[in-house]
């Protein structure tokens, strides 16, 4: 509601900036502006979006599965936690725009090396918050389940692995929040479709609400991503959240 | 004991030699525990500071009948806790000898649920951990607890229970563990007053449908009166019995009752003479 709110009145001003200052519609749209661009293109701009959502989507699932897997593994390993925790966070500062025409160059212009990217910039905060969750599970449950003469495996499917799951929700969280960012930049260093291919096109060729237009798509398929994976957690995690409340 | 500091090969034998006697269900021969603490300085082994060694049990010898409900009490810190984790098995003595008659299972202090479960699920952990398949475990635990008088609350997740009613599934998952001997850490120690006594009676009435061999830790000695057939008190650390007080009365007991307030005269009496000591 307050968003709502705070967006409304943030598009009451642009638009009045816009329409007042006399500034050319390729440098600032107007809120209306990009509103006819996006139904004008309505056509191109759902078949990009098609391309872009399939990056975002499963390279998420890729993230997901890597990220668990290696929290899983450097969970059970203190060895490999040593090993590998210093290399994952060198793999975050990677330059991705430079890598990304390299990948493209090798992988192809087509789903890879997108895939590629977004599972590089997305399986992090998946990694760290679920790690951190497995390996801080309550003592006394963990005493708990020694005096019970649980096994390793018990241990991690009865406490470890539900008591992370609120915390894998919330790596998911951000991982979605930057995936868009991951995709677009993987399709501007090599692609033949996708928003972000679609908006590097449309400034040079003077189309700027346009290029506004997919931000805006782009924007709201992050936001709906983000509200889903909540709702989805109030029904797999119901006891990490108040029942009620907002989804955003 | 006096060789108890130089007893070779600490073991934990359940079922074993030092639980002959057959009306025994846990048996502990001159057990002494010593934790290694790092020193004064936080850079112990740099600066050359030995870590400083902290006994918390020493030559505590106990054996507790079979069907018998033994309290353990004493000040904070004297090693109630620890003397509860060698007879389960979850600590080594570091001499003496610990026996149990077969499993020993534990009850951590606080109710230890797990919050993500219903009360259904939590008391069938205990099943389900020995390998119970999914259903057969929550009919039992069903089963039980509607015999515990606890059967409204199954489908609640702990969040939704009071502090006495999570105790009691907690109490009611340990019971159905099956185990002969189940070890209580201050299961009712973070209760209100009103809320401890319904807990307490309730728990009287559990183990007279279901008798267990039970050690109980309190550091109440009302509670201790109130429900055990035997108070054993321990003095601060290290922990050695320093008295051992059998009780002797009928159930159900009350507070007030002469022999209930003659039975914690004299637990606190041991425990201000061990104090002063």
């Amino acid at each position: 509601m307050l968003a709502a709110l705070i967006l409304l009145a943030v598009l009451g001003g642009w638009q009045a900036y816009a329409g007042l200052s006399g500034i050319d519609e390729f440098l600032l749209p107007s809120p209306t502006d990009v509103l006819n661009a996006a139904w004008d293109d309505r056509g191109l701009l759902w078949d990009n979006f098609r391309v872009t959502a399939e990056e975002m989507g499963v390279g998420l699932v890729v993230s997901l599965v890597l990220g668990v897997g290696l929290a899983l593994l450097l969970h059970r390993s203190g060895a490999l936690r040593r090993g590998l925790y210093p290399l994952l966070i060198a793999s975050q500062t990677v330059p991705i725009v430079l890598v990304a025409p390299l990948l493209a160059a090798w992988l192809g212009y087509d789903l890879g090396p997108k895939l590629v990217i977004v599972a590089l910039v997305c399986f992090f905060p998946i990694v760290v918050p679920t790690l951190d969750a497995l390996s801080s599970t309550d003592p006394g449950q963990r005493k708990l389940m020694a005096g019970l003469g649980a096994s390793r495996w018990q241990l991690l499917r009865f406490v470890e692995a539900p008591a992370a799951l609120p915390a894998l929700f919330t790596g998911l969280r951000l991982a979605v929040a930057v995936a868009a960012i991951a995709a677009v930049l993987a399709e501007t260093a090599g692609s033949e479709s996708g928003l972000g291919h679609l908006m590097t096109q449309s400034i040079p060729q003077l189309e700027t609400a346009r290029a506004f237009a997919a931000v805006v798509v782009l924007s709201l398929f992050s936001v709906s991503l983000y509200a889903a994976l909540t709702l989805a957690e109030r029904r797999v995690a119901p006891w990490a959240h108040p029942p009620k409340g907002p989804v955003l | 004991m006096p060789a108890k500091g130089v007893m070779p090969s600490p073991t934990r034998t359940p079922g074993a030699s030092v639980a002959t006697e057959e009306h025994h269900a846990v048996v502990l021969d001159g057990v002494r525990r010593v934790f290694a603490v790092a020193g004064g300085r936080r850079l112990g082994r740099a600066t050359g500071t030995a870590p400083e060694p902290v006994v918390a049990l020493d030559g505590v010898s106990l054996s507790i009948a079979r069907g018998s409900v033994v309290a353990i009490v004493g000040p904070s810190g004297c090693g109630k806790s620890t003397l509860l984790d060698l007879v389960c098995g979850l600590q080594r003595a570091d001499a003496g000898h610990v026996g149990a008659v077969g499993q020993a299972v534990l009850m951590p202090q606080g109710d230890t649920l797990l919050p993500w479960a219903t009360a259904l699920d939590n008391a069938a952990l205990a099943l389900r951990v020995a390998g119970t398949p999914k259903a057969q475990a929550r009919e039992r635990a069903r089963t039980e607890l509607e015999a515990l008088g606890l059967g409204r609350f199954t489908d609640s997740r702990p969040d939704a229970l009071s502090g006495g009613m999570r105790q009691r599934i907690a109490v009611a998952r340990t019971l159905l563990s099956g185990a002969p001997t189940i070890c209580l850490d201050e299961p009712f120690g973070a209760l209100d007053a009103i809320t401890r006594a319904e807990a307490q009676a309730w728990l009287t009435g559990t183990l007279a449908r279901e008798p267990r061999t039970v050690l109980l830790v309190t550091h109440d000695t009302e509670e201790a009166a109130l429900l055990a057939d035997r108070i054993v008190v321990l003095s601060p650390r290290p922990g050695r019995v320093v008295a051992d007080l059998p009780v002797g009365l009928p159930h159900p007991r009350r507070a007030t009752d002469p022999g209930v307030v003659a039975v914690r005269a004299r637990a606190l009496d041991a425990l201000g003479a061990a104090g002063r000591g």
